[in-house]
């Protein structure tokens, strides 16, 4: 910060301004108690504070990821089940299959190979850039794809486990329509698995939002984190991170307080403690 | 086995013997700069194309192969070690000691795995065993508590209660009686994670903080494209391919094992 030809007394003043003069210990409390406060320190490069550009980028990537899972979810969700009514058939293999492919394909590649093709080839979106939403559709496209995989893999198994079991005869021969036994019985069942899978891949959002908003350009905070790797912007890249976790657990909780709504076993269980 | 199942292992043995033999199966050095030959889209003499240095892409993601592949593998061998003896020491000693692994294996496995492995590549200097440490110090946790919930069965069976009524000290019934029951289980969760490594060491390339130029790598060949994308589109497609081919690979040889050895896998 100061060069390397500097004068020692400058060098012990800057240490004992900036505090690396004290124990290593001293200095991480310290680091924890600034960080429970909000303060992740300034930018090495713009100079601004992290958590001004946390708070301006963050709303972009969370439309982003609400974008991919308004997308993922009612795709995976009916894939898993066709999968799971015509289970054994070519479809079944079919939609499996895709699914394997869902998740082995690296969302930084199938989001350069769409751009490609949407946007050079057919003209039909932005390639990058922030804004509406013409410039999100394809971002959104792209993170949304892996989680259709699983989505579709975690439901087909879910669905079929509780076409499995002895209660759906049951209801059967009671003779209740058909979209009842769907959505009331079987639906409802399989949920669990299935909202634990969307939440989970909230996380895997902020996992791919590094690298499908670097592609796209998209000014959120994956490509606030993806800039300050770049330039070993620490702050910047300790503030993203740690914001990160910190959304990634957060709708952790938030999914396992929606358990007890879904499944009246849970809330028993938690009165019975 | 199901044809599926076959399929994937051919084409894993393919990609290895491609990836160690590059050296006869192209002519081409991955690193050789051409002038001449700039930019070139797919033909007889570059199957794959060539890059902005004129590079032979073919030659690049076969040498490449070997990186990528080579950092996922020993990733998997370094998860499943620590994992391996962690959970080990863990089932068997219990106590105090267990419930800290095990809140640490909570907190590891709390964090998005790939935000945890760029925090710890940052710290270190980018290269090969970065990655492979960063994706190692995320992947020990799941091992850890695989091979912990197998010891606490096997640690009431009477196997261990014979051995030690012969008198075979901690370290004997750790390593002699116990370990070799658990490392079918650890080998069958290896097969399942590798797809996985492969996926986010391509990740971890792509962005930077693995194989530094000019060492070619799948992640980084995407990486250095991406401003060629219009103009050299081969240049993205075929490293892309490569990874995606042999994740796949490895995530149906994961399903495979999965379908056979699922419910020993539960604990999971």
């Amino acid at each position: 910060m100061v060069g390397k030809r500097a004068s020692p007394e400058v060098i012990e003043n800057l240490r004992k301004q900036i505090g690396s003069d004290k124990s290593i210990l001293r200095q991480y409390v310290g680091y924890v108690g600034l960080l429970i406060r909000g303060e992740f320190g300034r930018s090495y490069y713009t100079n601004r504070k992290v958590m001004d550009d946390l708070i301006l980028k963050f709303p972009n990537t969370m439309k982003l990821a609400l974008g991919a899972m308004l997308i993922a979810t009612p795709i995976g969700v009916l894939l898993g089940f066709i999968a799971a009514y015509r289970r054994g058939t070519y479809l079944d293999r079919l939609i499996t299959t895709v699914s394997v492919v869902g998740i082995s394909v690296p969302v930084f590649w199938i989001g350069l190979v769409i751009m490609l093709i949407v946007s050079f080839k057919l003209r039909l979106l932005p390639p990058s850039g922030t804004g509406d939403i013409r410039f999100l559709v394809l971002p959104a496209v792209t993170l949304a794809l892996p989680a259709v995989a699983t989505l579709a893999r975690v439901s087909r198994t879910s669905v079929i486990e509780i076409l499995d079991m002895p209660f759906l005869q049951a209801v059967k021969a009671k003779g209740l329509k058909k979209w009842r036994i769907n959505i009331v019985h079987i639906l409802k069942n399989a949920l669990i698995p299935i909202v634990t899978v969307i939440g989970l891949d909230f996380g895997s959002y902020l996992n791919g939002a590094v690298l499908t908003e670097t592609i796209f350009g998209w000014d959120g905070i994956g490509r606030f984190a993806m800039e300050g790797i770049i330039k070993r912007d620490y702050p910047v890249v300790m503030g993203t991170i740690i914001t990160g976790t910190v959304v990634f657990v957060l709708i952790n909780l938030i999914v396992d307080i929606t358990y007890q709504y879904l499944d009246p076993r849970v809330r028993l269980y938690a009165r019975k403690r | 086995m199901t044809a599926r199942g076959k399929i994937a292992i051919l084409v894993i043995v393919v990609i290895f013997g491609l990836s160690v033999f590059s050296s006869y199966i192209t002519p081409y050095e991955p690193d050789a700069i051409n002038l001449d030959s700039l930019k070139e889209p797919p033909s007889l003499s570059h199957p794959f194309g060539t890059d902005q240095k004129g590079r032979d892409i073919l030659a690049r993601v076969l040498y490449g192969g070997r990186i990528s592949i080579g950092v996922a593998l020993l990733a998997a061998v370094l998860s499943m070690s620590v994992g391996l003896i962690i959970g080990l020491l863990s089932g068997y000693y219990g106590g105090k000691f267990d419930t800290a692994v095990m809140a640490l294996v909570d907190l590891v496995l709390s964090f998005p795995s790939l935000l945890l492995a760029i925090g710890i590549s940052i710290i270190l200097p980018p290269g090969i065993y970065t990655v492979m440490i960063a994706i190692a110090a995320v992947g020990w946790a799941s091992f850890a508590r695989l091979i912990r919930g197998h010891v606490l069965s096997l640690r009431e069976s009477p196997f261990i209660d014979a051995a030690k009524a012969i008198g075979c000290s901690h370290g004997r019934i750790l390593f002699v009686h116990l370990l070799p029951q658990c490392i079918p289980l650890a080998l069958v969760m290896t097969g399942l994670k590798i797809g996985g490594y492969i996926l986010t060491e391509a990740s971890l390339s792509f962005l930077g903080l693995g194989a530094q130029p000019p060492t070619a790598s799948w992640g980084s060949m995407i990486s250095a494209s991406r401003s060629y994308l219009v103009s050299a589109p081969w240049m993205v497609l075929f490293p892309g391919l490569a990874i995606a081919i042999t994740a796949l690979s490895f995530n149906i040889l994961g399903d495979v094992l999965s379908e056979r050895y699922g419910s020993r896998l539960q604990t999971h």
